[in-house]
């Protein structure tokens, strides 16, 4: 199994080193760099020589690459566009707020979310799958800014039981942003759940009808022991890797969310960067996103591979 | 996985799927959706009651009324027409960009898995770092810079969604290849384009068909993001991301303006889910544990 990991641990790398790449061959195809960002479209002549030798831009591509993957493993983002700000000053604060809405919806979502699904496949057909499972499928389908602005529309204007839109800065303390943050949290929390519900609920129903539960049922085991012994293990092992895919797949839906509640995270310094065509902090949100969804992946991965009983063997499953 | 295919003419077994897909309720619901926004995208024009540009300084966020059934928006434009108009955009680049990523992605997911070995380990490094890039990020960065036209945004929603279609394809392909019948295709002598033709094609087609629904749901769902997010559709133009974005800032006292186009498109994508489900059980297509993208 040691070598399954170190294997696993090596094709992750690989991942990451060639999303860099990718990252940095995207944001290079793009038109302009920093320096016609910051001086004007139509900049030229000397000025721009200059700017461009300032920022290190009139190195060739490769050699830049190299720099700029260098600083990276060193921990330094590098500077923003007009070289006025380091990113990480940027980055930090906004990276936290957004990980903790992250965090707090899958510390609320994830149990739920496996209690829910054992209930609804348990429950199958009846009434309280039914129910639930329609608001699960209702909130998975719709768009994140369509689930998140009928909440506003009801909570905070309707109801007025929660503030709506975040008025904090980026940088304030926790405590002041907690209050803020009930609206976004329940709106990630939902589509978490909804999605990771539905995975357990078909994984719960098919180890259900595996022989061996039958085989335990007829033996005359009772039946939560049968839930609990024989089908929970089984059924939630591969929900690992589906709820790493979930939050994976949430990164995206975050910065939607963000920007309906102008919740001051990664997403919508995205957003802010894009339209100012910061590129050397769209390409630092990037590398930081990607880095976020293979090490989510990895670590699904990992804990998948120790929890297997199936993997501990000598040469491990192959898959 | 795929359910080995009895080779029939091909209206023969439309019209099955199709009849069997209606069967279920679901299904029923999910197709009457669908068919009922695509017959509205095209007759809107027509149906459409009022000028969708119309401005008018006197109507600014009236409430539904005989005239404007579902009431204005915050310039005096009636919701009702704006709202039947906004999924054309939307439905004429996902049509379009769907099919292209479906055909490129499962074109090389298929060969990637019938070739396999070292060239198929590589590949997937590669659509699993493509995987990993935030597709958002470089969807609104691209629309930033190089507008967000159908000829920019259907070349790169195909690409982007092509992508995942790769990994199913070719998990598709690895199921069928180790099949006896393949092998025995190989026996006779026939050519590695007669195989795929003829034994790969026919039995990854329901793979696909099925992934392809799914990827147009969420193909719409990042047209409408981008539209959300001001990066898509430009104003006149009426689209309901951007009508959303629009109403949600007086929805505190209009809501009528922020719900209609909440309706229209939540029921387009929840009919395209329903629809995709029931494709799935009519081919006999596993979906389950199947993670979003």
């Amino acid at each position: 199994m040691v070598r399954l990991i170190a294997r696993r641990l090596v094709l992750g790398l690989a991942t990451v080193a060639l999303v860099s790449l990718i990252i940095f061959a995207g944001v290079e195809a793009l038109p302009g760099d920093a320096c016609t960002a910051f001086l004007e479209r139509d900049a030229q002549g000397q000025l721009l020589e200059n700017c461009r030798r300032d920022l290190g831009l009139n190195r060739s591509a490769p050699r830049r690459y190299l720099d700029w993957v260098a600083n990276l493993l060193a921990g330094d983002l590098g500077r923003t566009a007009n070289g006025q700000r380091p990113i990480a000053d940027l980055v930090g604060p906004r990276a936290r707020n957004s990980f903790l809405l992250a965090s707090i919806a899958a510390l609320v979502g994830i149990p739920l979310a496996i209690v829910l699904g054992v209930i609804t496949a348990l429950a199958r057909d009846r009434l309280a799958d039914i129910w639930l499972s329609a608001v699960a499928i209702l909130a998975m389908t719709v768009p994140e800014f369509v689930s998140a602005t009928v909440l506003l529309l009801v909570f905070s204007v309707w109801l007025g039981w929660f503030p709506g839109v975040v008025l904090v800065s980026a940088d304030a303390p926790i405590a002041a942003l907690l209050p803020q943050l009930v609206l976004p949290v329940i709106t990630v929390t939902l589509v978490l759940t909804a999605h990771i519900l539905r995975m357990v609920r078909s994984s719960v129903i098919e180890v259900m009808g595996s022989d061996y539960v039958q085989m335990a049922v007829l033996k005359g085991v009772p039946y939560w022991q049968v839930v609990f012994r024989h089908v929970l293990p089984n059924a939630l092992l591969p929900a690992i890797n589906i709820i790493a895919l979930t939050i994976a797949w949430l990164l995206g839906g975050l910065v939607v969310i963000e920007i309906v509640f102008n919740y001051p995270g990664l997403g919508r310094l995205m957003i802010e960067s894009i339209t100012k065509r910061d590129l050397p902090v769209v390409q630092a949100i990037a590398i930081i996103l990607a880095l976020v969804y293979v090490g989510v992946n990895l670590l699904a991965d990992l804990m998948t591979m120790v929890l297997n009983p199936r993997l501990r063997t000598h040469h491990g499953g192959r898959r | 996985m795929s359910a080995v295919v009895a080779r029939r003419s091909f209206p023969g077994r439309a019209l099955e799927v199709l009849r069997d897909m209606a069967a279920r309720p679901s299904g029923a619901i999910g197709l009457a959706l669908v068919l009922g926004h695509l017959l509205m995208a095209v007759a809107s024009p027509w149906l459409a009651p009022h000028d969708y540009k119309a401005i008018s300084a006197t109507l600014m966020l009236k409430p539904p009324s005989a005239t404007h059934w579902l009431g204005t928006d915050h310039i005096g434009r009636d919701v009702l027409t704006r709202t039947m108009l906004g999924g054309r955009e939307a439905l004429l680049v996902t049509a379009v960009a769907t099919p292209v990523a479906v055909v490129w992605g499962g074109f090389l997911g298929v060969l990637f898995g019938l070739i396999g070995g070292r060239v198929d380990d590589v590949a997937l490094r590669v659509v699993d770092a493509f995987l990993a890039l935030p597709k958002i990020l470089f969807v609104l960065a691209t629309a930033a810079i190089f507008g967000a036209s159908p000829p920019v945004l259907i070349p790169m929603l195909a690409f982007f969604y092509g992508i995942p279609v790769i990994r199913v394809a070719r998990a598709a392909t690895h199921d069928v290849v180790a099949r006896d019948f393949v092998s025995a295709a190989r026996a006779r002598g026939h050519s590695t384009l007669a195989i795929i033709r003829r034994e790969l094609v026919p039995n990854v087609r329901d793979v696909l068909l099925v992934e392809g629904a799914m990827r147009w749901s969420w193909m719409l769902l990042t047209f409408s993001s981008l539209s959300f997010l001001g990066f898509g559709v430009s104003p006149p133009t009426p689209d309901w991301g951007l009508m959303i974005k629009d109403a949600s800032g007086f929805m505190s006292f209009a809501y009528w303006a922020v719900l209609a186009p909440i309706v229209a498109l939540s029921s387009l994508i929840i009919g395209i889910n329903l629809t995709a489900d029931a494709l799935a059980k009519a081919l006999g297509v596993d979906r389950a544990q199947k993670a979003p993208g």
